[in-house]
């Protein structure tokens, strides 16, 4: 939005217009000129409420604690703290509708002379025009909520900060003038406090507190799923205490300002780019001003528009930049840095899923991170997820996740391209319910959808739905597909399995008590059954288990032989694939994309993953074929076994010995990296057999 | 006295004899099953048992008998799948234990068994229906009757009023003549569940026919009025769907004693059903309906028609009514005119009727009007 302005506009006057007298004839700018005068907060906030949030009791209340926790995690993440934020909401006694909202946190806290600045008044904010991802964009938010507070009960903000252990707390009652959209100190105290640093606002509202899809609760949990970094605590109406636990100790990357990206810029700008830069040559203009053109692709896009890199990019005319841009737009340039961008992660999307979902139990989850991709010149990054059945309802419409920039989205998700795109896919293909192959699919099933770009492009100010952009839809499909892929495979992988496993149940337990009592009536000797076996299951069968083990040590074990795991701790198996144990005291991270490490002396320790596949060739011939097990990328394998073929940053493959009729063989991997319940599912393919006679593992394709 | 009761007992220790002895055959038609299914599995082949499907899709007319049977329709229970490796294991265990039963001369009851197989984990079963099927399918397969396996039903038969004497062999091995009026009380004779020939005879029968008789009440006002006495008649109480030994009692005394034998149940087509497994044979027990059935038994009512013709007080058919007469329609054992029309009659009218609805004319009406004016139509009268 970025131009919220406190002066009339035209519209807003069209009543007033009509009232003029029609006998006496008077230009119009004069007569509009007369009535041009700076209008109230109050009435610019009455006039914006929908756009702003605060339409009704229940919206406001949900709008103030998304501005407050926006603005506490936006903090502590600056200040590279691990954020603690707590919520409390109390009905204001001798009122029915009035309540009293504390939102505290353990940020950098805020100087005492910027206290007004930052709470009281509307459109100030450090983070106006910078080319990166950021939760709020208009810098409106606090500021709204304390003039919506004043307005709707009368009661000044309390606002209670410090910077430092070494530094007093500031407890500041805060006015707002709203004919002059000023702040006022009411009055002040310097209070005791247990905290460091952080910053405590409390308000009186005129509010509703409601439960469901759309409620602080909801709002609270979502925002906990994509920043599982922080730590947030909610104290409801009822005094009932929610508790939102930190999945990662790892902070978000700081996001980066960048330069503008050539394919998005506007001919104007970069006009008024070469104007302003102080490169001397156009390659150098090219190079230091925009994102991702180097040298090379520079002197590509010279050549494509015809010019020579000596021109003073001062001297450009209207023609040249117009060459220039249609230059742009034919030379391909690298996406945008990703340092502008902070997306969640794969593993952390995962994680924050799963400790959210811990009472549903769901069988599956699926998380996918795009690479960055680019509309209209902003880089943007999309990140999905799919949670699977366990209690989920089978025949209720998918429920739908929607974020920008790790903000929730609760509203208009009819309106929202991110909703299109998923109603765009063709579900029925992953084994969903949907009919006519279009809209919102049903099944046991919740999905994700995260937008972080330096601008997303929302359809109105009230920024809950995404403009329907090509790009940002492709990209949503595609990350969509990917993760339903994995879904679909797992899904078709238990149903083979459960129908196979009807027969495993017969050879294993019912076939052999047959034989046994037709012998017993016989009285006749136990007839071998290995053949007939063979012969009713005609396939080859793979199970397989993941299991977490802690190992004392800031370093992974290194190689097979330098593992030898500790018989101290406790083992948790993950049979029959999902677990969704929440780890409870985090150890240190080993590697995880682009995210700052930090450990904090807490005790060391790290988690070895180990995934055991078992193959048994329950049929009459030998068998003998290739077997990849998916394992994920960037981590440290500290035991393959038996010696494997080969192993490549997404797979290990194992050409496996010749098995006879009933034969087994047993692989195993391991490897740090994760955190115990990141990697949950094997996916498992084989080369150089029939996959219908195989239950277990998909034929493989190179490994789409 | 002593004579005759050391003579009787020596008669007794024959005919247990005989039974034990057929006990033993059959047990060893048994191992034949078992020994089949071992056989597949030596041979590394996937053990398989057919038996004959048993719908009424599968049941056809035998000639010789005059009654229905199982027609050529085979099921096969293979270990292929996991339902039929169930159903072998199943069969196994129920082997197993008929075969300890018989070695230690006891018997049980089909529910005592379905009791026990509680017991056989895996191979347990989901209720006593699936468990006294499964008694029916081996007497299928080994020819034998169940009672053999000595497998014996829970209920009793039902009830017999009339002038016959009946010789029971009693479980001290007496020999006791007993008179179906003189030596009873108001409830009659008790029909045992062994009605075979070692353990009741046919000492005298001074009757004319056997009426067969669906309701307790029914058989209770017959009696009060004395119809066994004023008709020269045996009142035989069915008890509802009835028992093995009632259907073989009515069978025996009808081919022993020569005497027409005449069904008389509620209008409705739970009760026709209960005619057809009378007379012709029920599907459940269709592999034995030549020891079962009696052809010659008569339909007397409470017919379709009757309810119109005595304008009887009646109930409207419900949907469960109406697709057993649907069904019926489609059932070869009552293919012929009278049922057709009849069936078809009821449908169109919507309508049924109990016994008892005679009343409506007072408690004389049924064996004073009613049965003599339908006994004569059939011509017993």
């Amino acid at each position: 939005m970025g131009c919220t302005s406190l002066r009339y506009r035209p519209g807003w006057f069209s009543r007033t217009r009509l009232e003029r007298d029609p006998m006496v004839p008077e230009p119009i700018a004069t007569e509009l000129a007369k009535k041009q005068k700076e209008i109230s907060v109050a009435e610019f906030f009455e006039r914006n409420k929908q756009v702003l949030g605060f339409d009704s009791p229940t919206r406001a209340l949900i709008t103030a604690v998304k501005e407050a926790v926006d603005n506490a995690l936006d903090a502590c993440e600056e200040a590279n703290v691990l954020p603690d934020v707590y919520v409390e909401i109390t009905p204001v006694e001798g009122t029915e509708d009035e309540f009293r909202l504390i939102i505290e946190d353990n940020g950098p806290g805020v100087v005492k002379r910027q206290i007004p600045n930052v709470f009281a008044r509307l459109l100030y904010g450090s983070r106006f025009h910078a080319i990166r991802q950021t939760r709020g964009q208009q810098g409106i938010g606090i500021s709204a909520v304390v003039l919506y507070s004043q307005l709707t009960t009368g009661h000044h903000a309390l606002i209670t900060s410090r910077i430092a252990a070494d530094r007093p707390t500031h407890c500041v009652e805060l006015a707002i003038d709203t004919k002059k959209n000023e702040a006022e100190i009411v009055s002040e105290t310097r209070p005791e406090w247990d905290k460091a640093h952080g910053t405590r606002i409390e308000v009186q509202m005129v509010a509703r507190y409601v439960a469901g899809r759309q409620s602080v609760l909801e709002y609270l949990r979502s925002t906990s799923i994509v920043n599982p970094h922080a730590h947030i605590v909610f104290k409801d109406p009822k005094g009932q205490v929610w508790d939102f636990e930190r999945a990662t100790d790892v902070l978000p990357q700081i996001p980066e300002d960048i330069k503008p990206h050539p394919h998005g810029v506007e001919r104007g700008t970069i006009l008024k780019m070469a104007r302003e830069t102080k490169a001397r040559k156009l390659s150098a203009f090219l190079r230091t001003e925009f994102s991702s053109i180097g040298s090379r692709s520079g002197k590509e896009i010279l050549d494509k528009a015809g010019l020579k890199d000596a021109i003073k990019p001062k001297d450009l005319d209207r023609d040249q930049i117009k060459a220039l841009h249609g230059a742009f737009k034919q030379v391909k340039v690298m996406a945008p840095p990703t340092t502008c961008l902070s997306p969640i992660g794969e593993q952390l999307t995962k994680r924050g899923l799963k400790k959210e979902t811990v009472d549903i139990s769901p069988e599956f989850i699926a998380t996918a991170t795009r690479p960055p991709a680019v509309h209209s010149g902003h880089p943007f990054q999309i990140e999905v997820g799919i949670v699977y059945g366990g209690k989920l309802p089978k025949d209720e419409s998918v429920k739908l996740l929607r974020f920008a920039n790790r903000v929730p989205l609760l509203y208009q998700q009819g309106g929202c391209g991110l909703t299109k795109a998923i109603e765009g896919i063709d579900w029925r293909r992953y084994g969903l319910e949907q009919r006519g192959g279009r809209g919102v699919p049903n099944g046991p099933a919740i999905f994700l959808v995260h937008i972080a770009s330096s601008k997303v492009p929302f359809t109105s100010e009230a920024k809950e739905a995404v403009a329907s952009i090509e790009e940002i839809e492709d990209e949503v499909k595609r990350a969509f597909r990917d993760c339903a892929r994995h879904m679909s495979r797992h899904l078709r992988k238990k149903e083979k399995r459960a129908k196979t496993s009807e027969k495993f149940k017969l050879i294993s337990q019912v076939l052999p008590r047959i034989a046994e009592k037709s012998a017993k009536v016989l009285e006749k000797p136990v007839p071998d059954l290995t053949h007939i076996i063979c012969k009713i299951m005609d396939v080859v069968w793979i199970e397989d288990k993941i299991e977490y083990e802690r190992w004392e040590g800031s370093e992974p074990p290194e190689g097979p032989k330098a593992y030898q795991p500790k018989p101290a701790k406790k083992k948790e198996a993950a049979v029959g694939q999902t677990t969704l144990l929440v780890e409870e005291e985090s150890g240190l991270e080993v590697a995880t994309n682009g995210h700052v490490e930090k450990s904090e002396g807490k005790p060391k320790g790290i988690w070895i993953t180990t995934s055991t596949i078992e193959v048994t060739n329950y049929m009459l011939k030998s068998r003998k074929f290739k077997l990849y097990a998916i394992k994920p990328e960037g981590v440290v394998m500290t035991e393959v076994e038996p010696k494997p073929s080969a192993v490549e940053d997404r797979y290990v493959v194992w050409d496996l010995p010749k098995l006879g009729s009933t034969e087994k063989a047993t692989l195993k991997f391991s490897f740090a990296g994760l955190q115990k319940g990141d990697f949950d599912d094997n996916e498992l393919f084989v080369e150089g057999i029939n996959d219908i006679n195989v239950v277990g593992a998909d034929e493989w394709h190179g490994g789409d | 006295m002593e004579v005759t009761s050391l003579a009787a007992k020596k008669k007794a220790a024959v005919k247990n004899k005989a039974a034990n002895d057929r006990a033993i055959i059959a047990a060893q038609a048994l191992e034949t099953i078992a020994g089949e299914i071992y056989q597949d599995l030596s041979k590394k082949e996937i053990p398989s048992m057919t038996i004959p499907t048993r719908t009424k899709s599968n049941i056809e007319f035998d000639e010789r008998h005059r009654v229905w049977k199982y027609g050529k329709n085979l099921s096969k229970r293979s270990a292929k799948t996991l339902d039929g490796a169930y159903m072998l294991l199943r069969t196994m265990y129920m082997t197993d234990f008929i075969k300890e039963m018989i070695d230690a001369q006891k018997s049980s009851t089909l529910r005592e068994m379905y009791y026990i197989s509680e017991g056989w984990d895996m191979a347990k079963f989901g209720d006593q229906s699936e468990s006294d099927n499964l008694a029916e399918d081996l007497e299928i397969i080994s020819g034998h009757l169940r009672e053999d396996f000595k497998l014996r039903p829970e209920e009793n038969g039902a009830s017999v009023m009339g002038n016959l004497t009946i010789t029971e062999f009693t479980r001290n091995g007496v020999a006791r003549d007993l008179h179906c009026q003189d030596d009873v009380g108001d409830t009659g004779y008790n029909i045992p569940y062994n009605v075979e020939k070692e353990k009741i005879t046919f000492k005298n029968v001074d009757a004319d026919f056997v009426i067969a008789i669906e309701t307790g009440g029914m058989y209770a006002r017959l009696v009060e009025n004395g119809f066994d006495e004023k008709f020269r008649s045996i009142l035989v109480h069915l008890k509802g769907q009835p028992a093995r030994s009632t259907r073989r009692f009515i069978k025996r005394i009808n081919e022993e004693a020569g005497l027409p034998v005449v069904v008389f149940t509620d209008g409705d087509p739970w009760s026709f059903r209960i005619f057809a497994s009378v007379a012709y044979g029920a599907i459940k027990t269709a592999h034995i309906s030549e020891y079962l059935a009696t052809p010659s038994a008569q339909y007397l009512g409470v017919t379709p028609s009757d309810i119109v013709n005595y304008d009887l007080p009646s109930d409207k058919l419900t949907e469960r009514d109406v697709a057993a007469l649907k069904a019926e329609l489609t059932d070869p054992r009552f293919n012929d005119e009278m049922w057709k029309n009849e069936i078809e009659f009821q449908l169109q009218l919507g309508k049924k009727s109990e016994q008892q609805a005679l009343a409506k004319y007072g408690l004389d009406f049924v064996t004073d009007t009613y049965l003599p004016e339908k006994l004569a139509e059939i011509g017993i009268l």
